[in-house]
């Protein structure tokens, strides 16, 4: 293959590579704060994916101007499925942290195996 | 000819722009000391975001996206030095004493956390 | 050119990945995301995805910090390190996401090529909208008429979840804790010795503002809506709050006036479709709101977008005033 189409797979291959990296922070680490970090890095791959799914070649920005003619736009429709969903991931990222801080309050520690040891 | 002019001109900037960023990275890698990383970062704020820009503007023209521009780039020469002063403050208060070489170790845990906790109001 | 640059932006994201997870101190993990997601703005707007790119730099680089280290000033600062048996547990995650990783790259390659105009994904859909949207809406902003209108039972239920994570948050954040610490004695608020920021901040906010509200109403035309806008606002308020302290920001905007807005908000979007069912159409069918049907497109989009910034900010708001007012319990 050459490389060039290799390049092309490039994007592709970082969603893989995040997706493993955020995946690893959240099963294999104590602490809760990074399990919450490593969740929005997940969240994050997932929507390299999806941008990098909407891009056409020598296309713009899906912004219709008046007197252009015959443009290419890049897809739309990804560009709103990831607007809700960082805007979600925000929220769930909130409260995931407020309960973290009761968790804190109430056990007075956030590592895992400790906070299991005391149940 | 002035657009090749305006051409030339704007490639200097951008070129010297790109200079400082890299003097910038370079300095706050290898230079000893906190204090003194903070001058090479600051660089990067102020001296080449006036280059770059300006270098940008000349290639825009006179048009509304001209203005645009000139407004990010006094928003960035605004608050680029403050948060260089607001870092610097906070270490200075957080212990962190300024000094020849490798001086200043890392501040405790316990003042750090003071630091954070003066923000809410008790 | 560009794709070299985009190239060598994704090296940065797995660089920077990868040392949030091997960061002890979680203080230097925060920053890092924030860095991260600064990273992936850029490279959404490489990607030629303009209102992604604002909202991600907005709510990720902007508003997630700033809750982060919220919440990481009402605990602790460090990771503890690994006990011993651990260690084997760690190795076996390894290998498990490794294979994952090669799993999901080797299956990546029956996939279309990046900018591929005969890609499934381009075809039935897509074209359709980009058609319609002059005939039905006539204004610039394809993203913003397919997010309120194409789509805006979807937009529905975010502005529910945003408004259902405040309550939560406020459900369990909205207790005082047990008070175990002794008496902290009452310093002043907001920050000291540090004129500077202060001056400079009291300069900046009300341009702050004035951009939030810019983007709010300009969503129709350039990238923009409801999302980024009150993100740009709370952030402002934000940025307030920790110049003068949060009782001042509290004085500001006060919490009543913070939750009429997020409630406001999520029921004026319901209403605009309640109102719309009443006056002949289907439940979010703007063309029946006023005599001309683009008319009434038009007048729909510009009141839920109202409304979406409206329950974005008060609620982003609520979240980091609930963070901020609780006291450390050591």
């Amino acid at each position: 293959m050459k490389l060039l189409e290799l390049l092309g797979y490039f994007n592709y291959w970082v969603f893989a590579i995040l997706l493993a990296v955020g995946l690893y922070a959240v099963i294999s680490k104590t602490n809760l704060i990074k399990k919450l970090i490593g969740l929005s890095i997940f969240q994050s791959a997932v929507f390299l994916m999806y941008i990098t799914m909407d891009k056409v070649e020598g296309g713009t920005a899906p912004i219709i101007q008046a007197g252009v003619e015959n443009p290419i736009f890049s897809n739309p429709l990804p560009q709103v499925l990831i607007l809700t969903a960082i805007v979600v991931g925000v929220s769930t990222l909130s409260l995931g942290l407020a309960m973290v801080v009761r968790i804190k309050e109430c056990y007075g520690t956030i590592e895992e195996n400790e906070i299991l040891d005391a149940d | 000819m002035i657009d090749l002019a305006l051409d030339i001109l704007s490639w200097i900037l951008l070129t010297l722009g790109g200079v400082c960023v890299l003097i910038g990275g370079i300095g706050g890698l290898r230079l000893p000391n906190f204090y003194t990383r903070i001058h090479a970062a600051s660089l990067t704020d102020t001296m080449a975001t006036l280059l770059i820009f300006i270098g940008i503007i000349l290639q825009a023209g006179f048009t509304l996206a001209s203005l645009k521009l000139f407004a990010i780039m006094l928003f960035l020469l605004l608050t680029g030095p403050t948060a260089t002063y607001a870092l610097a403050n906070a270490a200075l208060l957080s212990g962190l004493k300024p000094g020849p070489g490798r001086s200043g170790l890392k501040p405790d845990a316990g003042t750090a956390k003071d630091k954070t906790k003066e923000n809410s109001p008790e | 050119m560009i794709y070299i640059f985009a190239l060598f932006l994704l090296t940065l994201l797995v660089i920077t990945a990868i040392a949030i997870v091997r960061a002890e101190d979680l203080f230097v993990a925060v920053i890092l995301t924030s860095i991260f997601s600064l990273l992936m703005a850029i490279n959404f707007f490489i990607l030629d995805a303009a209102d992604v790119a604002l909202t991600e730099a907005a709510v990720g680089a902007g508003v997630t910090t700033v809750i982060f280290l919220c919440a990481l000033a009402l605990t602790g600062d460090r990771e503890k390190p690994q006990k011993e048996g651990r260690k084997g547990g760690q190795k076996i995650a390894l290998v498990i996401v490794g294979v994952l990783a090669l799993l999901i790259i080797y299956s990546t390659f029956d996939n279309p090529q990046l900018g591929d105009p005969d890609a499934p994904v381009h075809q039935h859909v897509a074209p359709w909208y980009l058609e319609k949207t002059p005939q039905y809406m006539d204004f610039p902003n394809v993203v913003t008429a397919i997010l309120s209108s194409f789509r805006g039972y979807d937009t529905l239920g975010e502005v529910f979840v945003v408004f259902a994570a405040c309550i939560g948050v406020l459900f369990i954040l909205g207790v005082s804790p047990p008070r175990k610490s002794m008496q902290v004695n009452v310093k002043q608020s907001g920050l000291r010795h540090h004129l500077i920021p202060q001056v400079v901040g009291r300069l900046l906010i009300p341009f702050i503002v004035l951009f939030g509200l810019y983007t709010q109403f300009h969503g129709e035309y350039g990238p923009g809506g409801g999302f980024q806008a009150g993100a740009l606002i709370a952030t402002g308020v934000i940025l307030y709050a920790l110049l003068e302290g949060e009782a001042e920001a509290l004085r500001a905007v006060p919490r009543r006036v913070l939750l009429g807005m997020v409630v406001g908000g999520a029921l004026l979007y319901g209403s605009v479709g309640i109102v719309c069912m009443l006056m002949g159409g289907a439940f979010l069918d703007y063309s029946v709101l006023a005599a001309d049907p683009v008319w009434g497109q038009q007048l729909g989009i510009l009141i839920i977008e109202a409304g979406v910034g409206m329950a974005v900010c008060g609620a982003l708001l609520s979240i980091f005033h609930a963070f901020a007012a609780r006291e450390r319990v050591s």
